[in-house]
C-alpha cells in the first residue's frame, strides 16, 4: 500500500476535493502524469481531460476538468480547475456545446497561430468525450 | 383632519407595505446566506491562485519575458474602469456608493489628463454615471438574466477586458466593486487588475516555500496562461462580494423600512383611536344634554 498524500481539487466556484489519497492521474500540458507521495515539486498547465484520483481506502474517483493547472509538492497537490465535475455528474449536452463552440473558433480564427490553439483545443476535447463516453 | 375612514384606509395601506418590505427583508437573508456561501467556497480557488502566482513570478523574476498583462503597456494614458453594481434597487445606499467611488476617481483621472472608458456591469451603476459620463461608457454586462452567478459570467467579462487591453484600448485597468465586511458595512473598493499589481496578491508563504520547482511547460507560458485566469478570478470574486453586499444591504435597508412602517402604524393608530374617542365622547354629550333638555 503506497503512501498517502494530500489532494485538493478547487474549482471557482467551489472545492470538489479535499482528501487523502494514494495516487492521482493528471492530464498535463505535456502529458499524462501520476502524481504519487513524495513527488518532486512540479507546476504544470492540464488540459481538458479525466482525472483520476485514487483514494487511500482504495476507491476510484473520475472527474472531468477543462483547463487549469497543477500545483506539485512533495507534501500534496493541489489541481486550480478553470471548471470540474465528476464524471458520473458530466452534463453531455454542455460537453456537446463546448465542442461545437471549440469548432467554431476554430473555423473563425484569423491567423494560423491562433487557428492551431483553436485545433488543439479541439482535438482535446474531442479526445476527452471518446475517453468518457464508455462510462 | 382626515376622517375616520381615510385613517383606517391609510392604516391598512402602510400595513400592506410592511408586509411586502418584511417579506423582501426575509428573502435577502436568504439569499445573502447563499451567496455568503458561494463567496466562501470561491475563497480557497483565489487564495491557492494568489499563491501559485507569487511563487511562478519570483521564478520569473519579472524579467523580460514576463506578459504586457502583468508589466502593463509602459504608459498610463488611458484608463479602463470596471464598475460592478447591482441589477436591481432598494438595497440603500449600496449602489450609489460604489458609483460615487468610481465618481471620484474618473473625476480625480480627468483632473490629471486622462482618458477614461467605462464597463458597467449592473444595470444601477449604468443608470447613476450614464447622467454624467454617458460618452464614457464603452460597454454594459448585463447580468439580470443570471440566477446564479457562475464563473462564466465573470470569465467573460475577463475576457472583454482582455480582449481590448490586446487591441491597446487601454493602459490601466481598475475594477470597482463593493467588499462585503459585514450585513451592515460595505465598503466600496478600487483594484488594479491590469497591469496586475503584485501587492494585490498578498505575499505568499506556501507550504512550497522555497522548493525548487519544475515547470512544464516553460514559468513564461504557464505565467501567460495564469494572469488572464486571474483576472478572471479577480473578477470573479468581486462579483459574489458584490452579490453578498446587495443583499446585506437589501436586506439591512428593509429592516428599516419596515420598522418605520411599524413606527408609522403606531403612530396613526393613536390619532385614529384618538379621534374615535372624541367622536363618541361628541355623541354622548348630544344625547345627555339632549335628555336633560326634556
Amino acid at each position: 500500500m503506497a503512501e498517502a498524500f494530500k489532494f485538493e481539487l478547487v474549482s471557482p466556484e467551489r472545492l470538489l476535493v479535499s482528501a487523502e489519497v494514494e495516487s492521482v492521474v493528471i492530464p498535463g500540458a505535456e502529458g499524462e502524469m501520476t502524481v504519487m507521495a513524495h513527488h518532486a515539486p512540479v507546476m504544470t498547465t492540464i488540459k481538458p481531460g479525466v482525472v483520476t484520483v485514487k483514494s487511500a481506502s482504495g476507491s476510484e474517483e473520475r472527474y472531468v476538468v477543462f483547463g487549469g493547472f497543477a500545483d506539485i509538492v512533495p507534501a500534496g497537490c493541489t489541481l486550480l480547475a478553470e471548471s470540474a465535475v465528476a464524471v458520473k455528474d458530466l452534463d453531455r449536452a454542455d460537453l456537446a456545446r463546448r465542442i461545437q463552440e471549440a469548432r467554431e473558433d476554430a473555423n473563425d480564427a484569423k491567423d494560423d497561430q491562433v487557428r492551431s490553439k483553436a485545433e488543439q483545443f479541439l482535438s482535446q476535447l474531442t479526445t476527452l468525450e471518446g475517453a468518457i463516453l464508455p462510462a | 383632519m382626515p376622517s375616520l375612514k381615510d385613517l383606517r384606509n391609510r392604516i391598512a395601506s402602510v400595513k400592506a407595505t410592511q408586509k411586502i418590505t418584511k417579506a423582501m427583508q426575509m428573502v435577502a437573508a436568504a439569499k445573502l446566506r447563499r451567496a455568503q456561501e458561494a463567496a466562501e467556497a470561491a475563497r480557497p480557488y483565489s487564495e491557492r491562485m494568489g499563491s501559485v502566482l507569487a511563487n511562478i513570478t519570483q521564478a520569473v523574476g519579472g524579467g523580460g519575458d514576463a506578459p504586457a498583462l502583468m508589466t502593463g503597456t509602459g504608459k498610463d494614458d488611458v484608463h479602463l474602469l470596471v464598475v460592478c453594481t447591482a441589477e436591481r434597487g432598494l438595497c440603500g445606499g449600496f449602489n450609489s456608493q460604489i458609483a460615487r467611488h468610481a465618481r471620484d476617481h474618473i473625476r480625480r483621472l480627468l483632473a490629471d489628463g486622462k482618458q477614461v472608458k467605462i464597463i458597467c456591469v449592473g444595470k444601477k451603476g449604468f443608470d447613476i454615471l450614464r447622467r454624467d459620463y454617458a460618452s464614457m461608457i464603452i460597454d454594459r454586462v448585463d447580468l439580470r438574466e443570471v440566477k446564479t452567478l457562475g464563473f462564466v459570467n465573470a470569465d467573460a467579462i475577463a475576457r472583454k477586458v482582455i480582449h481590448l487591453f490586446n487591441e491597446g484600448a487601454f493602459d490601466v485597468c481598475t475594477l470597482f466593486y463593493s467588499q462585503f465586511k459585514s450585513v451592515i458595512s460595505q465598503i466600496p473598493t478600487a483594484q488594479q487588475i491590469i497591469p496586475a499589481g503584485l501587492a494585490s496578491t498578498p505575499a505568499a508563504a506556501t507550504d512550497g516555500g522555497n522548493a525548487v520547482y519544475e515547470y512544464e511547460p516553460e514559468p513564461g507560458e504557464i505565467l501567460s496562461d495564469l494572469i488572464p485566469r486571474n483576472i478572471a478570478v479577480q473578477v470573479f470574486r468581486a462579483l459574489l462580494e458584490n452579490a453578498a453586499g446587495e443583499m446585506g444591504a437589501k436586506m439591512s435597508a428593509m429592516d428599516n423600512a419596515t420598522r418605520n412602517a411599524g413606527e408609522m402604524i403606531n403612530k396613526l393608530s393613536i390619532t385614529y383611536n384618538r379621534q374615535r374617542q372624541a367622536q363618541i365622547t361628541k355623541e354622548l354629550i348630544e344625547i345627555i344634554s339632549g335628555a336633560e333638555a326634556l
